[in-house]
């Protein structure tokens, strides 16, 4: 199969060594004929290019079926709360994006971490933006993440047969907490440092696992040098990890399962049948 | 309707020839499918324990390090403290070593004064730590009120270190200390309860009166 349409070639036979690329007219045998591009040939060419690449993947992988299902899915109504989940999906892919770079620049050091957030903030090219677009965007996906669950729930959209989509997305929520709780010590001044010594406190309350729990986020009895790090590790590796595996298995049974329709949409009547009740 | 018996029998030998396995050789009790499925299954088992412990272990070392530093720093000469007034002093707790500023902590120093203190600690100086035993926030002494006060959470100590008031389960935590010629010393922090019993160091918000003491176990190397 050819990768490129072979179109716009004269009758004559172009010589070996030139190359067959679309709308580019060849030289002649005799070597007289002026070379040059006929455009009408070229515009063709290139508008078979991505039919051509998509025959080419597809030939390959045998996925459209699957991306159509899932791309063009039916939904019933037409609801904007629909959209929330994936105004969730977009504020996680801007914290991911914008987490990556930050991460180019910040030094998860108990005496760095301070000074390379006030170099991203203060010298680095856009990097007052970035880090604000992470910082903020984590409280904007929170927010998004509660309209998700509350549109969920006051749809009926847990019920039978999405309960484990709910509990996947209840897993993730308390995962995203978790990242904003890992994420606020790592600018290291006195607000972030004291809030977590309370947040980590605060899970030494608990009894029996309690202390254990402290001195394992903590990694240690006292906030201590490796306990920025630790938070570090936990907030860009372990936790983003779970939530794409999760995000995942989400989107799957979403495609899977369909939307749930709108409470006040009803199933409708057949026509006969409505006739006959008359 | 009962079993046949010469069925069971049947199922139950340990032979696959007497079971009927297709493809059995005499003296079998394991169809190799079988073997080959638990054999992979024990395979990959192995292998995921081989990085999964060692990283667990790796992960949770840190509880089971031992705690007792046993390191005493040096806060002034005996000449610096009186009986009636708290000297602040800052310290580097042992395990912050190595995190800059964040690592340092005030510590009120006094002389033991028989008039107010009641424990029966047997320290020359008392040494309070200013970690609020509610949630960890740094608290001051203000000697107006002689209190120490916590701006996070409206916690509220006597001048001794025990509970007037507000969210705090127990004293304020206490550090060891010594005299070495005219050197005060300050050691490894303790815990008490509302009795003055002297425990080993505990996280904030974890009594330690009456039962509460179990719920809320010590580390294990200390």
């Amino acid at each position: 199969m050819a990768i490129l349409p072979r179109l716009g070639r004269k009758p004559e036979a172009p010589p070996a060594e030139s190359p067959d690329i679309p709308g580019v007219l060849k030289r002649g045998g005799n070597g007289d004929k002026p070379s040059g591009f006929d455009r009408e040939a070229l515009k063709k060419g290139a508008a078979e290019v991505p039919i051509s690449v998509a025959g080419w993947l597809e030939e390959r992988l045998g996925q459209t079926p699957a991306l159509k299902h899932t791309l063009f899915r039916k939904v019933p109504g037409h609801d904007w709360t629909y959209t929330l989940g994936f105004a969730v999906l977009i504020a996680f892919m801007s914290q991911a994006v914008t987490g990556v770079f930050l991460a180019m620049y910040y030094d998860p050091s108990p005496t760095q971490a301070y000074a390379s957030a006030a170099f991203i903030t203060n010298e680095l090219f856009l990097g007052e933006f970035v880090r604000g677009m992470h910082r903020w965007g984590s409280t904007v996906m929170i927010v998004l993440i509660f309209l998700h669950m509350a549109q969920t729930f006051f749809y009926g959209a847990y019920k039978y047969p999405r309960e484990m989509n709910w509990l996947i997305g209840v897993i993730l929520v308390t995962l995203t907490l978790a990242m904003g709780l890992t994420g606020y010590l790592l600018p290291f001044d006195q607000r972030s440092f004291w809030a977590t010594i309370v947040a980590v406190n605060l899970n030494g309350t608990g009894p029996i696992i309690g202390p254990y729990l402290g001195d394992f986020l903590r990694g240690g009895a006292d906030f201590n040098a490796i306990t920025i790090s630790r938070f570090y590790a936990i907030h860009m590796l372990l936790i983003p990890g779970l939530m794409i595996a999760l995000v995942g298995a989400h989107l799957y049974l979403v495609t899977k399962l369909g939307t749930t329709a709108p409470p006040w949409v009803k199933a409708r009547k057949r026509r006969e049948l409505a006739k006959e009740e008359i | 309707m009962a079993p046949d018996p010469k069925k069971r029998s049947q199922k139950r030998s340990p032979y696959t020839a007497d079971r009927g396995t297709p493809g059995a050789y005499e003296g079998e009790t394991i169809t190799r499918r079988s073997l080959f499925t638990g054999g992979a299954l024990a395979a990959g088992g192995v292998a995921t324990t081989a990085f999964a412990l060692p990283a667990l272990g790796f992960a949770l070392g840190p509880l089971f390090e031992d705690r007792s530093r046993a390191i005493f720093q040096d806060v002034g000469s005996t000449a610096d403290f009186n009986p009636d007034a708290y000297v602040p002093q800052v310290i580097t707790l042992p395990d912050s070593q190595g995190t800059g500023e964040a690592g340092k902590t005030t510590v009120y120093v006094r002389e033991f004064n028989p008039e107010i203190d009641t424990d029966k600690l047997g320290y020359p100086y008392v040494a309070i730590s200013t970690r609020c035993m509610h949630l960890g926030c740094p608290v001051r002494y203000v000697q107006a009120s002689k209190r120490f006060i916590c701006p996070c959470h409206g916690g509220v100590y006597a001048a001794d270190g025990s509970v007037s008031g507000g969210p705090p389960v127990r004293p304020l935590d206490r550090f060891e200390t010594e005299v070495e010629g005219d050197r005060v010393l300050v050691g490894d922090r303790f815990s008490l309860d509302s009795q003055f019993q002297k425990f080993s160091p505990r996280d904030p918000g974890e009594p330690l009166d009456g039962l509460w003491q179990y719920l809320y176990p010590p580390r294990p190397t200390v």
